[in-house]
């Protein structure tokens, strides 16, 4: 088992021939993921690193059954890319693309809704591996392990940072769900600690967390309900000033909810492994599932 | 992107939203010249004098007067240009006014009491979709009222379908508007969101929205900030930026295409990502310093980068150390070290202890590299080393 994406997912990669979805579909392929295709509009028929190109998702779906596709396409354009994966049947649309105007975003995700059958995990987000299955996005694959931890995170480096202490200390992870840190993202934490909770395979979750938004106080809530499994979380960001920006849009403090130490507390009264310096993560994990 | 008041206004009349006449000054004969056009034009009596800088909080600080003559203008455009306004948002220091704006004054008594309301449009992270947040305490302190009387703060959502005319009317119903004041509090509701949407903002902050004594409504104030990642097709109000109003370090930072906040702590960093980048900062802080930045080389981190990005962090003369925090992914961390020699050599004396954390794609190869250097750096390669070694120098 694991998540979203296993050996089985057909993977198709829109902007596909571009440097960084040619860069990154070979890193894919070369992990051992079924990379099926790809698409650029106005190269369809043509091959590329091996693969087919197809000028649409829909033809794309069509000839190879493709079932879930990564983003790689610049920002201006991503939107666009995303509602089409969904028009297309795609089950799992993964946007690595960062910088998408929110108002875009305001429409995706309105758009979606009458595709209540394609999940959207991302935008600006390294994306989804289930390690020893598939890697979708960006991340490097070689410091993962195939294991029982699931980890859901809205940073990229962050996550390769609890990835490796996870793989150091032999756990291992089940999948890694960069869910993005836009203002507006498809897949939230809570979505992704609910899929993870309902895996067999997972047996502890990391939440990793930053300032901003009122996502990890949702997950909390419903774990404290509905947990079943040990969740270790970190929140990055206890020494952000408010009101600035820190590097992803979405990390900002807006009012006296989403700073850092308010959802560090709102965890830990639910119940969750709550740790102060990120360089614990692994090895309170650790300890958990002793 | 933040933008001054005026050019706030500028979109805002530009999309048919009513705000008071008004133009920009430089000087105080321009100060003089457009209140003489305001007043001839308007027929007001009164002219507002505004200091335009990026904060809030510029009339408890005396950065806005009203004048009640040309002699006045000119009196209060002498005060307020060149001034340093501190306000609770510019921090001790303040900031340098370097222009104004000189606007008709819309606050006359008459048949129909003046009022002051509070209008923003801002994104509900939450929903997914845009919100129009209201109230009928207008013109002061919007966190003190919903503090105080949060039953007074009203929140409509707007469909992505558009804004339509029955949430406009519950608008100025909740408003306590009747009469020519409601059906032009509707109008005014209608374009200002038109006016969010077309400019793609982040936030609208209309406060107050002032009905004066004829029934009609403006927008006496403005603050506007647009979503820096749809300034692409924005051209005009790209050139609005005001350079002058930023940070020179985070200015130099994103000259550099670094992701770069000042903050005042005492332990530099340097990381890649932002998420990494606000955890080292909390490191810092745990080991039992301060964090004197937040900074994103982003994953393209290579000599260039670096060494702009030591330039930075060393113009800050409260920097004690700098903590260098970098997980290989794509990037290599044998070419960043690299990177960090070769920068090392171009800014040439850097007198504080420098602490470089190599982890993921060749750390080995990046940590001999550093420490064959001969350079006085510290290197690591856990979270937990690093931190050590911070705690070690603060």
């Amino acid at each position: 088992m694991s998540v979203l994406v296993n050996r089985n997912s057909r993977i198709l990669v829109q902007g596909f021939t571009g440097s960084e979805g040619t860069f990154h579909a070979t890193q894919m392929i070369e992990y051992g993921t079924n990379v099926v295709g790809g698409v650029t509009p106005g190269k369809g028929g043509q091959q590329h690193i091996g693969l087919p190109v197809f000028d649409t998702v829909k033809d794309g779906v069509l000839a190879t059954a493709a079932d879930v596709s990564v983003i790689f396409v610049p920002p201006s354009f991503a939107a666009d890319a995303i509602m089409e994966a969904a028009e297309a049947g795609i089950k799992v649309i993964v946007c690595i693309s960062e910088g998408i105007p929110t108002a875009d975003m305001v429409k995706v995700r309105h758009y979606l809704k009458s595709y209540p059958n394609s999940r959207l995990v991302g935008p600006n987000c390294p994306g989804v591996i289930s390690p020893g299955e598939a890697k979708v996005g960006i991340m490097p694959g070689f410091i993962h392990q195939k294991g029982c931890v699931g980890v859901v995170s809205r940073s990229g480096t962050l996550t390769y940072e609890a990835v490796d202490q996870l793989t150091k200390s032999g756990l291992g992870q089940s999948t890694c769900i960069g869910i993005g840190g836009d203002p507006i993202i498809g897949t939230t934490t809570l979505d992704a600690v609910r899929m993870l909770m309902d895996d067999v395979e997972t047996k502890g979750i990391i939440l990793i967390g930053e300032i901003g938004g009122g996502m990890e106080a949702e997950a909390a809530y419903w774990i404290k309900e509905h947990g079943t499994k040990p969740v270790v979380g970190f929140i990055a960001g206890q020494t952000a000033p408010k009101g600035r920006r820190m590097g992803h849009a979405g990390a900002i403090i807006g009012g006296a909810d989403d700073t850092a130490a308010a959802k560090m507390r709102i965890m830990r009264e639910c119940g969750i492994h709550v740790v102060e310096s990120p360089a614990s993560i692994g090895s309170t994990m650790k300890k958990l599932l002793e | 992107m933040n933008i001054h008041e005026y050019q706030a206004k500028s979109i805002l009349r530009e999309a048919g939203v009513p705000v008071p006449a008004g133009d920009v000054a430089f000087t105080v004969e321009e100060a003089v010249g457009c209140a003489m056009r305001i007043m001839s034009e308007t027929g007001t009596d009164t002219i507002a004098v505004k200091a335009q800088i990026h904060a809030g909080g510029r009339g408890k600080g005396g950065g806005v007067k009203i004048a009640k003559s040309i002699e006045e203008v000119a009196v209060f455009a002498e005060q307020i240009l060149g001034m340093n306004l501190i306000t609770h948002q510019t921090g001790p220091k303040g900031k340098l006014v370097r222009k104004l704006l000189v606007e008709q004054g819309i606050y006359q008594k008459g048949v129909s009491e003046v009022k002051e309301f509070y209008m923003s449009i801002l994104l509900n992270r939450a929903s997914g979709t845009n919100m129009i947040m209201y109230s009928p305490q207008g013109g002061m302190d919007i966190e003190a009222v919903a503090a105080n009387t949060p039953e007074l703060i009203f929140k409509e959502e707007i469909d992505p379908l558009g804004i339509q005319s029955f949430q406009a009317r519950r608008i100025a119903f909740n408003l306590g508007l009747s009469g020519k004041a409601f059906s032009q509090m509707v109008k005014f509701v209608i374009a200002l969101y038109g006016a969010y949407l077309k400019a793609d903002a982040s936030l609208f902050e209309i406060n107050p929205v002032v009905k004066n004594s004829s029934d009609d409504i403006f927008a006496a104030d403005a603050k506007v900030n647009v979503d820096d990642n749809a300034l692409f097709r924005h051209s005009i109000i790209e050139a609005m930026r005001d350079r002058d109003e930023e940070d020179p370090a985070e200015l130099e930072a994103s000259d550099n295409n670094l992701n770069f906040v000042k903050l005042d702590g005492n332990v530099g960093c340097m990381v890649n990502g932002a998420g990494l980048a606000m955890a080292t900062m909390d490191i810092i802080k745990l080991s039992g310093g301060d964090p004197a930045n937040f900074l994103d080389v982003g994953g393209g981190a290579n000599a260039k980068t670096v060494a702009a990005g030591f330039r930075i962090i060393l113009k800050d003369p409260n920097v004690k150390a700098i903590l260098v925090n970098i997980f290989g992914g794509i990037v290599r961390c044998d070419r960043v070290a690299q990177g960090i020699v070769d920068a090392y050599k171009e800014v040439g004396n850097i007198s504080v202890p420098v602490i470089v954390r190599l982890q993921g794609t060749n750390a080995n190869e990046g940590k001999e590299l550093i420490d064959g250097s001969g350079l006085k750096v510290s290197t690591a390669t856990t979270l937990q080393e690093a931190a050590h070694l911070v705690k070690s120098v603060v």
